[in-house]
């Protein structure tokens, strides 16, 4: 990079720069013609200059013009014209210069805007390539929203300054110099007078903005880590709530606002003592002029319209060094800027951009082996943590690498995984060190998977492929009016320096898929082994389970669905385990549905809680009177209130209980115990319902049987409840109804979770094993149908929200392990992937993983650090680092037997 | 059976003789109705328990898992506590229970019945008592056995 922003802009829009001065050139003409016209008009036609007799005509467009040298004159006689056809004519041409200059305007503008706007691409283009190159020791000490508001805000003025970055100057120079020299020519000393402030504005002025400059940077820096801090807010918040120290983020924010405020108030008040100084120093030269030129004058020595003619030239002189000075502050304040991202951005070691080229094609597989050749690391704080290592890994081979004492091991995985540098020696895969091969061959010949993983936002499937997109492989097929704006894409990234690859096309490589040959299928095989190995196929079962899809978008699955339904419950019949789940059945009462279920025969989008619309519409209410069942509810919500109370009354407010055994709080059980003590209500008038019984009913909504078991819901109000359903939709007026997904068997409910979808029903509690059961059941069913490969579908589908925070941090340790086997690679390292998982599940993971990597046809091998030594006896070496070198090395079997340290560790 | 019901039926236990109605109907209402099939275990040997079981109806079988396979020890019916033990210190099932027919069952949730006897200091005491008892007996049959194997 440039170590000058006019530098950088030069260099990249030299002959835009060239051509849009040009351009500006150009439009003086019609400029200068334009101010020279009216006076024509004015004396010409109007004050009749030359047309003192009535007939007179004057030649309109008549010029001639003789080139120099060759002596060829060419020109025009021009049209005779009288006094009111030249006033129209001379109009006419005002209107047509106006038009001109404002067409001119209008293209300068756009040009420079565009020009401008294409370098602001290239330049945050470039700032986030270097970041990709960053080196990974310096990528450590990086925060992510400050690179963010360098790269999006911080560069943005950019964008606005390079049009006038050279047009501005040039333009308002010429003119300043234009205005002094033509002072100059009416009178040489009061010219010189007029020279002399302007070089004290010119010198001066700048030197006062030494200070802005300062504080400008300051500023800068201070908001870039204001946005830091923003985000370390955000990331922090569950560290934050759970230290309770909200207070001193409060405090750091604050007093970090405080010091933005500081330095911007400091900064208004310079900018604007410099403002007065500046305008100051331009309205002191014309009382010079008065003073002196008057003096001169009456002296003598001066004719008043000298004078006159110098002040009179003077006022071009002002407007022009006022912009010229604007447009100087304007160029130190992005260059300060630009300097403050130079210094960034500007890092040693970046990684060589040949390497990280664009090789779309399949390389070669390699059958080199992997190894460190007297490597040596250095962590962060400069202690040596790897020393002096030589290790060799052949291709099929499994290595286990254990830690004794230090993380020797660790730092190993980590140089070869390329996510730290040896300080001293190389690590070679075949005779090359891995940090001069090119990505394209490191980075798929060698998947390394470590603790700390980073998921992009996207679904699940997104990022199980993600390592599989190194190059476009499908080409998008564009059409018609698509192709022609695709091809402006190309053509403005070319422009900006941008690639123009596509990231519309497919970029996942199935060639690169773990299992098969490279077709569509191998890579879902791929994929579902993979997870399968991992343990995560369960986990994006549930999550599918648990999802909530629209029909619409998806009407075949929703069919599917509602056939899984179907079938589900056919098993559950023949296999004699109906009492399972008590389905939704139009004509019959669900025991284990709330009677707020049961009398809409629906699913609500929100729950039925009292500020529910559905529960606060009045409307509600009346169709329950319709149906004759607004008695019979505020009677049973009477007997329950009485229960309630009766249970919770004599609880403390903050006793768990409430919410947790009961949803109601504690302030609801006071509120209940206070209407049931309320003696003859006074009745509402317009026999609306009294606010008491509504809330009665309420209770009544929620009412269970066996769940609250106060026997209060008897068969016939059962009957009755399931006889009104319907008179009851339809006397709630639309706009409820549209609240209410009604249920129907052969339909799928879009408000529902999956599950709900697929269960159709309550749990019965006639089963205490009902859950495992039905599960099972489900799952063989499923499995049948070949309904258990879409529901993995869906689960794919699912969005694993930013960093994958929506997923737990076990199911991310899988998910990255998952990641790094779908994709064919010769050499898979893996630094303690698993932390956290109970000591069983990583055994059979580990197993799962070797077993996996073992059917795959290029013969891979394995470098796992393990945290849990025993588990090394899976592997067919076993390398053991004590305090940064090799201690041990040799099969599991031998160094049992051999080593004392070994065999203490494994024990 | 209704929760009144379940509530009478509780009050015969020794533990909560002396409990208040309502203190019981709040276990009862936080206590969880579960039905089990002939043959469905309780809980197992071995598994941490949080929770017992009040038998409503029905009759359970106690196993206890020796090198020839589980063996039954002992039964119990109706209006009996079962797992209580383990409710009361953190440690594994000492046997498995199993439904000999079927079996309707409270199941009492730790947590929720240590909250119950935060409120009754009374309750504490009852059941103190309860398991000494059960201590006492347990011990004399244990000599009994002891005595049994010596001569």
């Amino acid at each position: 990079m440039q170590k000058t922003l006019l530098r950088y802009i030069w260099e990249h829009t030299k002959p835009q720069q060239v051509f849009i001065l040009l351009i500006v050139a150009l439009s003086m003409i019609p400029y200068f013609l334009a101010f020279d016209l009216p006076k024509q008009i004015i004396n010409g036609p109007i004050q009749g200059q030359g047309f003192e007799d009535l007939s007179a005509t004057q030649t309109f467009m008549d010029f001639s013009f003789t080139i120099p040298l060759l002596g060829y004159t060419f020109g025009f006689d021009g049209f005779p014209l009288d006094r009111m056809q030249t006033l129209v004519a001379l109009s006419l041409v005002f209107l047509l210069l106006v038009v001109i200059n404002g067409a001119f305007k209008y293209y300068i503008n756009t040009y420079k805007g565009r020009l401008g706007e294409r370098l602001l691409r290239r330049i945050r283009f470039e700032l986030v390539d270097r970041v990709l190159r960053f080196p990974p020791r310096h990528a450590k000490s990086l925060n992510g929203a400050e690179i963010a508001s360098m790269i999006k805000d911080e560069v943005e003025p950019f964008g606005g300054f390079t049009g006038d970055a050279f047009v501005q100057p040039a333009l308002l120079g010429g003119q300043a110099l234009a205005a002094l020299f033509f002072i100059i020519l009416q009178n040489f000393w009061l010219g010189m007078v007029a020279a002399f402030m302007v070089a004290i504005q010119v010198i001066i002025i700048p030197k006062m903005r030494r200070r802005l400059i300062e504080l400008g940077r300051q500023r800068q820096i201070t908001a870039r880590r204001l946005a830091g801090k923003v985000n370390e807010v955000v990331e922090g918040l569950g560290t934050i709530h759970a230290y309770d120290t909200s207070n001193f983020e409060r405090a750091d924010v604050a007093s970090r606002l405080g010091e933005i405020y500081r330095i911007r108030y400091d900064l208004y008040q310079w900018k604007f003592l410099v403002k007065f100084l500046n305008n100051f120093l331009s309205q002191v030269t014309p009382f010079l002029f008065y003073l002196i030129g008057g003096y001169l004058t009456l002296r003598g020595t001066l004719d008043v319209g000298q004078l006159v003619a110098v002040i009179n030239a003077y006022k071009d002189l002002p407007g022009p060094l006022k912009e010229l000075i604007d447009w100087d502050q304007a160029r130190q304040d992005v260059q300060v800027k630009y300097e403050q991202i130079f210094e960034n951005f500007e890092v040693e070691d970046l990684i060589n951009p040949a390497l990280h080229a664009l090789t779309p094609a399949a390389a070669q597989p390699r059958s080199e082996t992997l190894q460190a050749v007297s490597v040596s690391i250095s962590d962060d704080s400069g202690a040596k943590v790897v020393d002096h290592v030589t290790l060799k890994i052949d291709r099929g081979e499994t290595v286990a690498m254990v830690d004794h004492a230090g993380r020797g091991a660790e730092a190993m995985a980590e140089a070869f995984g390329r996510m730290a540098w040896p300080s001293s020696g190389r690590i070679c895969l075949g005779d090359n060190d891995i940090r001069e091969l090119p990505e394209s061959v490191t980075g798929r010949h060698i998947s390394y998977v470590s603790t700390d993983s980073y998921f992009f936002h996207g679904s699940l499937k997104d990022n199980l492929l993600y390592g599989l997109k190194h190059a476009p492989v499908k080409k998008y097929e564009y059409e018609g009016l698509k192709a022609r704006q695709r091809l402006w894409e190309i053509r403005e990234a070319r422009k900006a320096g941008n690639p123009h690859l596509d990231i519309r096309a497919g970029w996942v490589d199935y060639s690169y898929a773990a299992l098969g040959n490279g077709a569509k299928e191998d890579l879902r095989k791929s994929l579902l082994a993979a997870l399968d190995a991992v343990q995560l196929t369960d986990d994006v079962l549930e999550l599918a389970l648990h999802s909530i899809i629209n029909p619409e978008e998806d009407p075949d699955f929703a069919a599917r669905v509602v056939e899984m339904r179907r079938a589900l419950r056919t098993r559950m019949n023949e296999l004699g385990m109906d009492s399972l789940v008590i389905p939704f059945e139009p004509d019959g009462y669900n025991a284990q549905a709330t009677v707020a279920e049961n009398l809409l025969f629906g699913a609500t989008l929100a729950p039925l809680t009292p500020d529910n619309e559905l529960l606060s519409s009045e409307h509600f209410y009346t169709a329950l009177n319709k149906v004759g069942l607004q008695r019979p509810f505020a009677e049973i919500g009477r007997t329950v209130a009485r229960n309630l109370v009766e249970i919770f009354g004599g609880l403390p407010a903050d006793h768990p209980f409430f919410r947790q055994v009961t949803s109601l709080s504690a302030e609801d059980i006071s509120y209940y115990q206070s209407l049931l003590q309320r003696k003859n209500e006074p009745k509402p008038v317009n026999f609306r319902l009294s606010e008491a019984d509504k809330a009665f009913i309420r209770l009544t909504l929620e009412y269970i049987e066996p769940r609250y078991r106060l026997g209060i819901l008897t068969d016939e109000l059962k009957d009755k409840i399931v006889g009104s359903r319907e008179l009851f939709y339809t006397e709630l007026p639309a706009h409820l109804r549209e609240l209410v997904e009604r249920y129907d068997p052969d339909k799928y409910v879009s408000v529902a979770t999956l599950r709900e979808n697929i269960v159709f029903g309550k749990l019965s509690n006639s089963n205490a094993d009902g859950v495992a059961e039905l599960r099972t059941l489900a799952g063989t069913v499923s499995r049948e149908l070949g309904f258990a490969d879409q529901l993995l579908n869906a689960g794919l589908d699912y969005d694993i929200g930013a960093g994958g925070r929506r997923l737990t941090p076990i199911q991310r340790r899988k998910l990255n392990l998952a990641r790094a086997l779908i994709r064919r690679s010769d050499y898979y390292v893996f630094n303690k992937p698993l932390p956290g998982l109970e000591r069983h599940t990583q055994e059979e993971i580990v197993q799962n993983v070797l077993a996996f990597l073992g059917q795959q046809e290029n013969d891979p091998a394995v470098i796992w650090v393990l945290s849990n030594i025993s588990l090394s006896r899976l592997f067919d070496k076993v390398v053991m680092f004590d305090g940064g070198a090799i201690l041990e090395e040799g099969s599991y079997e031998t160094l049992e037997q051999e080593s004392g340290t070994f065999k203490a560790l494994v024990a | 059976m209704l929760l009144c019901d379940e509530v009478q039926l509780l009050r015969k236990l020794p533990y909560f003789a002396e409990v208040d109605t309502c203190k019981l109907k709040l276990l009862a209402f936080a206590s969880e109705r579960v039905t089990f099939k002939a043959g469905q275990r309780l809980f197992t040997q071995g598994d941490s328990g949080d929770s017992a079981y009040f038998i409503l109806s029905g009759t359970v079988d106690f196993l206890v898992t020796t090198p020839d396979g589980p063996v039954k020890v002992s039964e119990r019916g109706a209006n009996s506590i079962v797992g209580d033990i383990s409710l009361l210190c953190d440690g594994p099932r000492s046997s498995t229970v199993q439904a000999a027919g079927v079996v309707e069952a409270l199941k009492i949730n730790k947590d929720y019945l240590f909250r119950i006897m935060d409120d009754c200091p009374g309750m504490t005491m009852k059941m103190t008592r309860a398991l000494a008892e059960r201590l006492r007996l347990t011990s004399s049959e244990l000599d009994k056995v002891r005595a049994l194997q010596k001569a």
